[in-house]
């Protein structure tokens, strides 16, 4: 028999080399490093926007319209005469703000139908599947410009669209996660301590699938603040005059051959956001995959 | 040791239907289902602090087996019986927690994110097997049993090898209290120097607590080593039983004696007289009459047409074979 | 041995190499001699490095695992200084390998006749037909029923002996003069893996074909193979004909092997784990690397790590202690 104290000693060196281990995979982690840095830097200047952005993003001075980037003006002003870099910076609030609030709602709602379909299988998952399909089928923005026309423009509309639509993904993967899962031994040892379904589901299957649900909601603030920036340049979004990427690239677009900067500035930053976002996805894939050995 | 058995299936059948409906449809068959068998009529009684031993080869059904007894799967047909008493389909909590199962792949049967206390502690509260005050003692205890220490309980099952993986799989069903433990090939996915723990850990359990066990496994060197009884599977049906060394020394099947020239062994080899040629048929085309037979020297006309039930022997030793008393007398034991 | 081997590996090392630099020793100082016709058996537990060794003959080392340093010598001829082409060249007509696993080795998408025929086509020169015809007199060689039907069938339309029997007739199909197996039986029954291993013994003699046969089951080296190294921790600890290895180990390590497989002819016999677990490769100890876990351990076994030394005709062990512990043992 092994002696327990050889046991104990190998346990206690693998332990030690897991948490260092775990350690290192995170400050290794290129993409998850370069992307929390990149969406760090726009999170704190969201945040911080009503102390550091040098004029308020509403404020028009019409005597000085449409100037190009200055001291005075990093980045310009637009045709109201308002500037462009404190816009940029309240904009950030609005977008980042829909665009992380508007993943929660589908997030919660699509992995707990996907859980109950994929775990409980029968004519229960046969319909929601059915029901899912039908939504995936759809093209996004159709609906959810319809749907804000049915609601309005505003930031509940916009909200409210978006969860309607993005459930489905969360759903899809949440189900196939299960599926998976519900295969493996721990979950048949569970069912022979005499656990319960919900039990199950919640402790002992959730846990294990969180981890690619998370990794996909980062790509799906992504396509949220890809979604509110597109429904603004459409005028679909916030209404103005609150500052807002979509409509800033709108708004810039007819003096795109003199004031270049108003349009693409805005522009550039949705694609920055979208890269920062896909990095720390990627990385969170590397990071969270369950280490199933062998 | 009481005469009524620990454990006693009857009649279990299990069939699965696989569906190529579809061509079928297309070729105008009427029966639209191919019927595979894993099981076809298994009768087998577990007695009391034994360790009986199934063996037989991949797709013989002894893992669809084991599934059944732990109910992780329905059989089609038969009855399965708890010390003498019928067991519901619907087993309740109690029923469930008697009988254990551990299984093969130490990697899938622990959950990765729960550490060893929440797993233990969840089954032991569950089913208030010590006052909540004494859960982590009980853990402790239960860690100690299988030969590991307490510091274990905070850890993740990651980081253990698969000998300890195995050693918390075996703390998880003796946690619950069972009567009988189902082991499904615990130590085929282990090198050889850590299958012997293994195995020591299992007599032990046997001797000290009394359990019944369940063995399954297709080496029939640790067969022979561990068990007091072996159960032969093939096909989906048991064709020998008898006590270890009955078997080993005087097999009275032709499958049994197949499995047994073909063990890899330590001594001289010895130039083979009796070689079974071919593969199994597949379940899904199974032979008429006895199962074996496409594959058996000794096959005759009538094995062709008539498919033997297990018949006696002699004492605790049961044959599948119709021509079980002609076989010529073999034995297992080789001198060095 | 007089005559020159077949194939000697000379003081192999194998390292896992990352950022250009090796970081990790996997394999370290293999030394043996493979001749003409010989069954050679290497044991090892999982990490024992036995299968890289396998791997690093064939050319097939997984990406990150490189040679650090040492020689493969084929015919006097050295594998490291060969360029990609050569050593292709060589695989097929003059060394073949079969896999644990043969669906990972067949192309799941050709026939196996036509997988079988494409080695003798493109290394003997056989035409298309000639070369599906020795296909098909390889599979009734490898004692495939009705060949000429299953030449056309594609690998997962065949069960898993048939597949291996495929790869078998595939590696032998040019008469290789050495045949790499690793593991080839461990996915099969009992009954299957008798049957290939019975194939795989009477096709090497017929072909004067050498075998390297990696297993961690030391009965089926018994049965197979004539010579054995015992590998642990990625070092050779032990090697000799297998007959007296296993009969009178001179290394704990192969004792401690025998000793914990329940033996099919002694089934009352206590059976006796090796106790603790394999070093971790990363961060090797200067000494013996069995020594935490052997039982015949002395200071000396910590301080520095013993090398092969002769302990008998053709018999090398690599322990201190090899003449004093095991007298009368086994005797």
């Amino acid at each position: 028999m092994t002696t327990p104290t050889a046991v104990l000693v190998k346990f206690k060196q693998s332990r030690r080399a897991a948490n260092s281990r775990s350690l290192k995979r995170w400050y290794q982690n290129g993409p998850l490093l370069a992307g929390m840095i990149i969406v760090g830097i726009v999170v704190v200047v969201a945040v911080f926007a009503p102390l550091i952005s040098p004029y308020d993003p509403i404020k028009q001075d019409l005597l000085s319209t449409l100037q190009s980037p200055s001291s005075a003006h990093w980045l310009g002003t637009d045709k109201l005469g308002r500037d462009v870099l404190s816009r940029l910076m309240w904009g950030a609030r609005v977008d980042l703000r829909i665009g992380f609030l508007a993943v929660l709602i589908p997030f919660v709602f699509g992995s707990i139908i996907g859980a109950l379909a994929g775990y409980f299988g029968g004519w229960f998952d046969v319909v929601v599947m059915r029901i899912v399909d039908v939504f995936f089928a759809f093209p996004f923005y159709v609906i959810v410009i319809a749907l804000v026309f049915v609601f309005g423009s505003g930031e509940t509309s916009i909200y409210l669209a978006i969860a309607v639509v993005s459930w489905v993904a969360y759903a899809k993967i949440v189900r196939g996660e299960v599926i998976v899962a519900k295969t493996q031994d721990y979950v048949t040892a569970a069912r022979l301590g005499g656990m319960s379904h919900m039990r199950i589901l919640v402790r002992h299957i959730g846990p294990n699938v969180l981890s690619q649900v998370i990794i996909y909601a980062m790509s799906d603030i992504v396509m949220d603040i890809m979604a509110i920036v597109t429904l603004g340049y459409l005028g679909l979004g916030i209404a103005p005059p609150t500052p807002e990427w979509g409509s800033m690239i709108l708004d810039g677009q007819e003096f795109i051959t003199t004031q270049w900067q108003q349009a693409t500035i805005p522009g550039l930053m949705v694609v920055v956001m979208s890269l920062g976002l896909s990095w720390i996805g990627d990385g969170l894939s590397d990071l969270l995959s369950p280490d199933r050995r062998k | 040791m009481s005469d009524v058995p620990a454990l006693k299936v009857s009649a279990i059948v299990k069939t699965y239907h696989v569906g190529t409906a579809l061509t079928n449809i297309f070729k105008g068959r009427k029966n639209r289902h191919t019927t595979l068998t894993a099981l076809a009529g298994v009768d087998l009684e577990l007695r009391r602090g034994e360790i009986l031993a199934l063996v037989g080869e991949s797709g013989s059904g002894k893992s669809t087996l084991a599934k059944i007894l732990v109910r992780s799967i329905r059989p089609t047909s038969g009855e399965l019986f708890y010390g003498g008493r019928l067991v519901p389909a619907k087993r309740t909590k109690d029923a469930t927690r008697r009988i254990q199962i551990v299984f093969q792949d130490p990697y899938s049967s622990l959950n990765p994110r729960l550490t060893v206390k929440a797993m233990l502690a969840e089954l032991l509260i569950l089913h208030k097997i010590v006052p909540r005050r004494e859960v982590r003692a009980e853990s402790i205890r239960l860690l100690n049993r299988v030969g590991l220490e307490e510091s274990a309980l905070d850890a993740y099952p990651s980081q253990f090898s698969g000998g300890q993986r195995q050693r918390l799989a075996i703390a998880r069903a003796l946690a619950v209290r069972p009567d009988i433990l189902i082991a499904d090939e615990p130590v085929s996915a282990l090198d050889v120097s850590v299958q012997a723990t293994i195995l020591e850990l299992l007599t032990s359990l046997q001797r000290e607590l009394g359990l019944s066990i369940l063995f399954i496994g297709h080496n029939l060197a640790v067969v022979q080593h561990l068990s007091q009884r072996v159960a032969v599977m093939y096909l989906g049906r048991i064709v020998e039983v008898a006590n270890t060394e009955d078997l080993f020394a005087n097999p009275r099947h032709p499958y049994t004696r197949a499995l047994i020239e073909s063990v890899p062994r330590m001594t001289e080899r010895v130039e083979d007289e009796f070689v079974i040629k071919g593969e199994p048929p597949s379940p899904l085309n199974l032979p008429q009459g006895c199962r074996f037979h496409p594959r058996c020297p000794y096959a005759v006309d009538a094995c062709r047409t008539t498919d033997p039930p297990l018949m006696h022997v002699e004492d605790w030793h049961e044959s599948a074979c119709l021509r079980f008393e002609e076989l010529p007398a073999f034995s297992s034991v080789r001198a060095r | 041995m007089t005559e020159t081997p077949l194939l000697s590996v000379r003081n192999l090392v194998l390292g896992v190499v990352r950022r250009g630099r090796p970081s990790t020793i996997i394999v370290d100082d293999v030394t043996f001699d493979v001749a003409q016709g010989e069954l050679f058996g290497i044991v090892g537990e999982s990490g024992s490095g036995k299968s890289l060794t396998l791997r690093a003959i064939a050319g097939l080392l997984p990406g990150g695992v490189e040679i650090i340093s040492g020689s493969v010598e084929y015919k006097g001829r050295n594998f490291t200084s060969m360029t990609s082409g050569e050593r292709r060249a060589l695989m097929g007509p003059e060394i073949a390998m079969i896999f644990q696993d043969p669906m990972t080795a067949l192309n799941p998408v050709v026939r196996v006749g036509e997988q079988i025929a494409e080695g003798p086509r493109r290394h003997l020169g056989l035409s298309k037909k000639d070369a599906m015809d020795l296909a098909i007199s390889m599979m009734a060689k490898t004692g495939i029923p009705d060949p000429i039907r299953r030449a056309k069938a594609y690998p997962h339309e065949l069960s898993g002996g048939l597949r291996q029997r495929i790869m078998i007739a595939m590696a032998l199909s040019c008469r290789p003069k050495i045949l790499l197996c690793d593991e080839p039986t461990t996915a099969l029954d009992v009954t299957l893996q008798h049957q290939v291993l019975g194939l795989l013994e009477e096709m090497c003699a017929n072909f004067g074909t050498a075998l390297i046969f990696v297993t961690h089951d030391l009965a089926v080296v018994n049965e197979t193979c004539k010579k054995v190294a015992v590998m642990y921790a990625g070092r050779i600890v032990e090697s000799g004909p297998v007959r007296s290895v296993l009969r009178d180990p001179r290394h704990p390590y192969t004792k401690g092997l025998l000793d914990s497989a329940p033996d099919f002819d002694h089934p009352d016999r206590m059976l006796k784990s090796i106790p603790g677990f394999p070093p971790n490769l990363a961060n090797r100890s200067v000494g013996c690397s069995f020594a935490p876990r052997c039982e015949f351990a002395q200071p000396e076994c910590v301080a520095s790590s013993p090398q092969l030394e002769e302990v008998g005709p053709d018999r090398l062990s690599a322990c201190f202690e090899k003449f004093t512990i095991f007298e009368g043992a086994h005797a």
